[in-house]
C-alpha cells in the first residue's frame, strides 16, 4: 500500500530524511517512533503530496504522490499533529465539508458522517460548533473526518498528544476496530511507546532521517535485548535529548496556535 | 462548483455566527458618516459643494466594503494558524478553486455589510437621485468587494502570523481609503495627492458608487468600470497563483 524506496529530504544545509525504505501493506497497521526531529512529520508530508522528496522513489496505492497529487489525495485519509478544525462549524458542518472537498456524493456523506459520528460517540454534541469541544473530542472528530471519503489508508501524526490516558485508550480502541472492519491501512507516529507496542503490528524506528531498526515489536525488543518497547527505543536511538533546530520556526508557530485555542 | 459553493457557504456561516463582529465592523463607518458627516457639513456647504453626508455616504459605503474585505482575506491567516488551511490544502481539488470560494464568500459578506452601510446612509438623510440606479451602484459594490477580498487573501497568502497585519493596515489599507476622494473631492488637489488618487483602486470604486446613486462622476463612468473589473481579474490571478504557492 505504501512503498518508500530511499527517500531523502534536504531543507539547504540540513538533511531531514536521509535515505529511508519501508513498506506498509495493506490493511497493517504501521507506527513509526523517533524523538523530536528525527524526521517522521517531514516523511508523513512527503508521502501525503504537501512537499516534494529531494530523491527517492514514492508509491501509495501504486500512485506516485508527487506527479499524481489529486489521486493520491483521494486515497488517504489524515490526521494532522495539532488541530485542522473549523472551530466556528458543528462537528457534523466540519464533516460535510470535508466530504464535499473529496467528492463524495451528497447521500453518502450524510450516511457515513452519521455512522461516524455515532461510532465516535459524538452524535449528540453533533450540531455544537467545534470550539466548545475539549480535546479529546476535537482529535475523535478528526479522526471520524479522515475516514469520510473511505480513505484506503489514513496517517495519523501524533494523534494521542496531550489526551489523558482514557481518552487515548479509547482512540485506538476505535482506530483498531476500523482497522478490521474496513481494512483501513493505518500509519501512525506517535511518543507513547505502550501505544505503539499494543496497537502496531510493525514498527519503524527512526532517528537523524534514518530508520534505525525495522520490524514487530517483539523483534525489536530481542534485537536490543530489552524488556520493554520503551527500552527497546532508548537502546536504539540514545537518551540525549534532541533539539528540534530544523522545526524551530514551525514550533512557535504551534505553541501561539495553542495558546489561542485553550480548550474551556 | 460544489468546491467553490461549499466554501462560500463556510466564510457565510462564519460571519452570520459572530455577532461581535458584525457589530463592531459597523461602528466604524457610522462613526465617520455621523461624526464626520454632520461635523464637517457646514464647513461643505459654506464652501459651496452642498450636502456633505450626500457627498460623503458613497465614500462610507465603499470604506465599509473595503475593510470587510480585506479582512476577509486576511482572514486566511487565521485558517493558518488554527489548522484548517492543511485541511484545505491536502483535499483533491484545485487550489484556484479553493481561493475563488473563499473570495466570493468574503466578498459576499463584505457586500453585505456594504448593504447595510447603504440603509443606514438612507436612514440618515442620503438621498439616490434615481432608484433605477441602484443595480448599477450593486454592480460597483461587488466589484470592490471582490477586489480587495483577492487583495486580503493575496497578502494573508505571503505572511505566516499577524505581525505584519497593522504595517499592512497602517501603510496600505488606511492610505487606500483617505486619499481615495472618499471624504474629499478630487478636484483642485495639489499635484501629488491628484497622482496618488489616480493610482488608488479605491477612488474608480468611491467615483463609480457616486456616478451611479448621484449622477456625479470625476473620472466617467465607463472608467471605473473598466478599471475595476480589470483591477479585480488581476488581483485575483495574483491571489489565486499566491495562494497556490502557500507552503506548510
Amino acid at each position: 500500500m505504501i512503498k518508500v524506496e530511499h527517500l531523502v529530504k534536504t531543507f539547504g544545509e540540513i538533511e531531514a530524511v536521509r535515505d529511508i525504505s519501508f513498506d506498509v501493506a495493506q490493511g497493517e497497521i504501521f507506527a513509526f517512533l523517533g524523538p523530536n526531529g528525527a524526521g517522521k512529520t517531514t516523511t508523513i508530508k512527503m508521502l501525503t503530496t504537501l512537499l516534494r522528496p529531494t530523491s527517492g522513489k514514492l508509491e501509495i496505492d501504486g500512485l506516485d504522490p508527487v506527479t499524481q497529487q489529486h489521486e493520491v489525495r483521494k486515497r488517504f485519509g489524515i490526521v494532522f499533529q495539532d488541530s485542522s478544525t473549523d472551530d466556528e462549524l458543528t462537528a457534523f458542518e466540519n464533516l460535510d465539508l470535508h466530504g464535499a472537498l473529496y467528492h463524495v456524493a451528497k447521500r453518502t456523506r450524510r450516511e457515513r458522517a452519521d455512522m461516524l459520528l455515532k461510532l465516535f460517540e459524538l452524535w449528540d454534541r453533533r450540531n455544537d460548533p467545534v470550539k466548545q469541544f475539549s480535546g479529546g473530542m476535537k482529535r475523535r472528530l478528526e479522526i471520524a473526518r479522515s475516514l469520510l471519503h473511505t480513505p484506503k489508508i489514513i496517517f495519523l501524526d501524533e494523534p494521542t498528544l496531550g489526551l489523558d490516558p482514557q481518552t487515548r485508550n479509547q482512540l485506538w480502541t476505535h482506530v483498531k476496530h476500523l482497522n478490521e472492519t474496513e481494512r483501513v491501512t493505518v500509519f501512525l507516529t506517535t511518543h507513547y511507546m505502550e501505544e505503539a507496542d499494543r496497537v502496531a503490528q510493525r514498527i519503524a524506528v527512526i532517528d537523524h532521517g534514518r530508520i534505525v531498526a525495522q520490524g514487530t515489536s517483539a523483534e525489536l525488543k530481542l534485537q536490543t535485548n530489552c524488556e520493554t518497547l520503551e527500552q527497546a527505543f532508548l537502546a536504539l536511538t540514545g537518551s540525549t535529548i534532541r533539539e528540534e533546530s530544523a522545526n524551530a520556526g514551525a514550533d512557535q508557530m504551534r505553541n501561539m496556535a495553542r495558546m489561542f485555542r485553550r480548550p474551556r | 462548483m460544489m468546491t467553490i459553493y461549499m466554501l462560500w457557504l463556510r466564510q457565510l456561516k462564519r460571519y452570520i455566527r459572530s455577532k461581535p463582529r458584525i457589530i463592531a465592523s459597523l461602528g466604524q463607518p457610522l462613526l465617520f458618516l455621523f461624526g464626520l458627516g454632520f461635523g464637517f457639513g457646514p464647513v461643505f456647504q459654506k464652501a459651496g459643494q452642498g450636502n456633505y453626508i450626500q457627498f460623503l455616504a458613497p465614500g462610507v459605503i465603499a470604506m465599509t466594503i473595503l475593510f470587510t474585505s480585506i479582512f476577509s482575506g486576511i482572514e486566511l491567516i487565521f485558517d493558518r494558524q488554527f489548522g484548517f488551511l492543511k485541511e484545505m490544502l491536502v483535499a483533491p481539488v484545485p487550489r484556484l478553486l479553493i481561493m475563488i470560494g473563499r473570495t466570493l464568500g468574503g466578498a459576499t459578506v463584505a457586500l453585505i455589510q456594504g448593504l447595510i452601510v447603504l440603509l443606514i446612509c438612507l436612514a440618515a438623510g442620503f438621498r439616490v437621485t434615481t432608484f433605477s440606479a441602484l443595480p448599477m451602484a450593486f454592480i460597483y459594490m461587488v466589484l470592490i468587494a471582490i477586489m480587495f477580498t483577492a487583495m486580503g487573501t493575496a497578502i494573508a497568502s505571503v505572511l505566516s502570523d499577524f505581525q505584519g497585519f497593522q504595517l499592512i493596515m497602517n501603510f496600505l489599507v488606511m492610505p487606500i481609503f483617505f486619499l481615495s476622494g472618499a471624504l474629499f473631492p478630487l478636484t483642485n488637489l495639489p499635484i501629488v495627492l491628484n497622482v496618488i488618487a489616480t493610482i488608488d483602486p479605491l477612488s474608480y470604486g468611491v467615483d463609480g458608487l457616486r456616478a451611479s446613486l448621484m449622477g456625479v462622476s470625476h473620472f466617467g463612468s465607463a472608467t471605473d468600470l473598466a478599471v475595476l473589473s480589470a483591477l479585480a481579474a488581476v488581483l485575483l490571478i495574483i491571489g489565486g497563483r499566491l495562494f497556490s504557492r502557500i507552503q506548510l
